[in-house]
């Protein structure tokens, strides 16, 4: 078993962002955030596992269900709520929302809302990354939807190509909105799609957070060391909520809520904390708790942008 | 004078046989596609979740009950090879409409619409037709932002070969859209998200609204307002507002963008001597941009032109910004007024007033 810090460490961010995703959803109905959510209420432990063996400089790129990213990278809480409550402190003053988050301290790379648009930029983050010499990776998370365009395919094939220290990440919720992978996707082998560019592979099956952290570590590793180029992973996952918005949908009849059921059987938020004392469980959710109020009440006191920021920053 | 308080019912539209029925636009958009899907067995209907349980916001309801996978279907994220899919259905004979949730989705379509649809018909020496409609959406407020509130259709304005509409009530909307289903070329239809729960009086049985003629959609004399897409419903709003002020605004609604029917703007805008064009896109190199400099080209006498649009700048999502990112009924009466009496006191049109119903109505996350 992992040390109790690491341990401790890998369920401060599972936790968060669960907690911090809750409490969006909590505030959503007031009409106080204006902006289109996609939660990643389920989804917590791909983040985590992937982002636990990154260094700071390390750079990852999300997608419109970019919360979790974002946090596991250590993105800036007041500054994510602010930003979807569309205020001027927010990461992206206000202009963005919940689908642009940003961190550009964090290297969290902007997150776009027209799906797999940034995977071919963190491998040009890869190729200035190479060029830089210094060890650091880019990592690309995406959902299994970004995996139907084409431009997913180029990137693998010039990522490899090049020997680009990239690391994909494919977030297999199952759906694309309400549609499932059997409408879209003539064969379920992803992992040989990507192998055929000449990439290593993983596929892990089970959502558990450690054993995609170990995959990520090892990759990672190897790619610092320029002693491999890209490498791909797929990690089953499951959406919790609707795709868009606060609320569960098992009414509208597209997945049977056993699935959920199944899947909450091996919630990692729960398992991990469980492995922690019940002392230091406490104190990182008491932590937690501080933190994301501190957050709200952030977003709620800052100001709105001033109107001379409407056509500030359309060019550099 | 009438007025028309309640918007697009009050314009559109002869009497059906089957006489009038008030209907949504997003209900209209269903059943032009079913009643087309009956009489012609080669209309189909695909794009991603036009199957799905939200039905594109409805607009493709029951269309899959009715009509079977086969003819009804959702496709992989797959945007650029689908649109090609379309085009070559088409050019086999087959009528596809390929329904894109959100106008800037047509951005991963670019090469196949304008270096394939548009020119097929041209650079193959007539031999072939691309019979297909590209259906989308404008979005609007709820913090949408940058990627999912954009109106583009200038751009495809600019390449000849394809057809543009943008009906802006329901009664248009089906007349349209069957008029582009039985079209033998490329037709980029132009939905508005906000438009989709405005009703209008439409006719039950199938018509057609011919591309290239506007509607006059309020008669007036002082200055004649051209709103496009769902900027027709805001000019009404704002036609209104000027009325109150002893103004009267003549409304035109082009309806179709390619073709133009740019001889109602300029009788209309000749005979008031002010012209005022609102898009719900950017002015710059947009479609009010083309009316104006048609205008410009064309008049045989003085008129003052003026254009709204979206702020030259990326939709932001912070509510405050987006409402200055939008022109709205009362900015547009006080600068039609402006164009009228420039010596006349600052105006604030009651806001209240000004807004519009869909406004106040519409609530997010989509
Ligand atoms: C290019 C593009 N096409 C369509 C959409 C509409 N859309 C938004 S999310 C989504 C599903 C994406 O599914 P997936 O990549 O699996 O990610 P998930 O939402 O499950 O995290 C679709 C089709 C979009 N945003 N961008």
């Amino acid at each position: 078993m992992l040390p109790e810090a690491d341990l401790a460490r890998i369920y401060r961010s599972l936790r968060l962002i669960r907690r911090a995703e809750e409490e969006t959803a909590r505030i959503y109905p007031s009409d106080r955030i204006k902006s289109p959510v996609h939660l990643a209420i389920g989804q917590e432990a791909v983040a985590t596992g992937i982002c636990d063996p990154l260094r700071p400089e390390d750079v990852v790129a999300p997608t419109y269900r970019s919360h979790a990213l974002y946090l596991a990278k250590g993105g800036s809480l007041r500054g994510m709520m602010a930003e979807m409550y569309g205020k001027a402190t927010g990461v992206a003053a206000g202009k963005g929302g919940s689908m642009h988050l940003i961190d550009a301290a964090r290297h969290v790379l902007g997150a776009s809302a027209v799906v797999g648009t940034t995977i071919p930029l963190a491998v040009g983050y890869a190729l200035a990354l190479k060029r830089e010499g210094k060890g650091r990776v880019a990592v690309a998370l995406f959902g299994d939807g970004a995996t139907e365009e084409g431009v997913f395919y180029e990137s693998l094939n010039f990522a490899s190509l090049h020997r680009l220290p990239v690391l994909f990440v494919c977030e297999n919720n199952g759906f694309a909105i309400h549609t499932p992978l059997a409408k879209r996707w003539a064969s379920e082998k992803l992992c040989d799609r990507a192998a055929g560019f000449g990439l290593p592979t993983t596929r892990i099956a089970d959502g558990d957070v450690l054993a995609i952290r170990e995959s990520a570590a090892g990759y990672v590793e190897k790619m610092r060391k320029r002693e491999s180029g890209p490498a791909f992973m797929e990690c089953l996952t499951y959406r919790w909520r609707e795709h868009v918005g606060p609320a569960e949908d098992y009414d509208a009849g597209y997945r049977p809520h056993s699935d959920l059921e199944a899947w909450q059987k091996t919630d990692q938020v729960a398992r991990i904390g469980g492995m922690l004392k019940a002392e230091a469980r406490a104190k990182v959710d008491a932590a937690i708790e501080a933190e994301i109020a501190d957050a709200v009440a952030f977003a709620e006191q800052s100001p709105w942008p001033d109107p001379k920021e409407l056509t500030a920053d359309v060019y550099a | 004078m009438s007025t028309p308080s309640s918007g697009p019912s009050s314009g559109p539209g002869p009497s059906g046989k089957n006489g009038l029925r008030t209907l949504k636009y997003v209900d209209a958009i269903a059943e032009a596609l079913a009643q087309e899907m009956e009489l012609d067995p080669s209309v189909f209907l695909f794009g991603l979740d036009v199957d799905d349980h939200k039905a594109i916001q409805g607009s493709t309801r029951g269309l899959l009950q009715r009509f079977g996978a086969e003819r009804v279907f959702t496709t992989p994220l797959s945007e650029d090879a689908m649109t090609g899919v379309a085009i070559g259905a088409a050019m086999a004979g087959m009528r596809p409409v390929h329904v894109h949730i959100r106008m800037d989705f047509l951005m991963l379509c670019m090469n196949q619409l304008v270096n394939i649809a548009a020119k097929a018909r041209y650079m193959y020496g007539g031999q072939v037709k691309v019979p297909m409609v590209v259906r989308s959406m404008i979005g609007k407020s709820w913090g949408q932002g940058a990627q999912h509130s954009q109106g583009l259709h200038s751009m495809f304005m600019h390449v000849p070969g394809l057809k543009v509409v943008a009906p802006s009530n329901a009664h248009d909307v089906k007349g349209c859209l069957i008029a582009a289903i039985r079209d033998d070329n490329p037709v980029i239809f132009v939905e508005h998200r906000l438009l989709y729960g405005t009703e209008a009086n439409v006719p039950e049985e199938p018509y057609v609204q011919e591309f290239g003629k506007a509607r006059v959609a309020r008669k007036g004399k002082d200055i004649t307002l051209v709103g496009i897409s769902n900027m027709l419903v805001e000019c009404l709003r704002a036609a209104e507002l000027l009325h109150e002020a002893g103004i009267e605004a003549e409304v035109i609604d082009p309806i179709s963008l390619v073709p133009l029917d740019f001889a109602t703007i300029l009788a209309s805008a000749s005979r008031t001597g002010r012209l005022l064009v609102v898009d719900n896109a950017w002015t710059n190199c947009g479609a009010s941009a083309e009316i104006l400099a048609r205008t410009a080209e064309s008049a045989d006498r003085a008129i003052l032109m003026r254009r709204m649009g979206f702020a030259p700048t990326t939709c932001p999502t912070s509510p405050p910004l987006e409402a200055l990112f939008y022109p709205n009924p009362a900015t547009i009466a006080t600068q039609a007024r402006r164009m009228i009496e420039p010596k006349a006191p600052e105006w604030d049109p009651n806001s209240e007033r000004a807004k519009l119903a869909y406004q106040t109505q519409f609530r997010g996350p989509f």
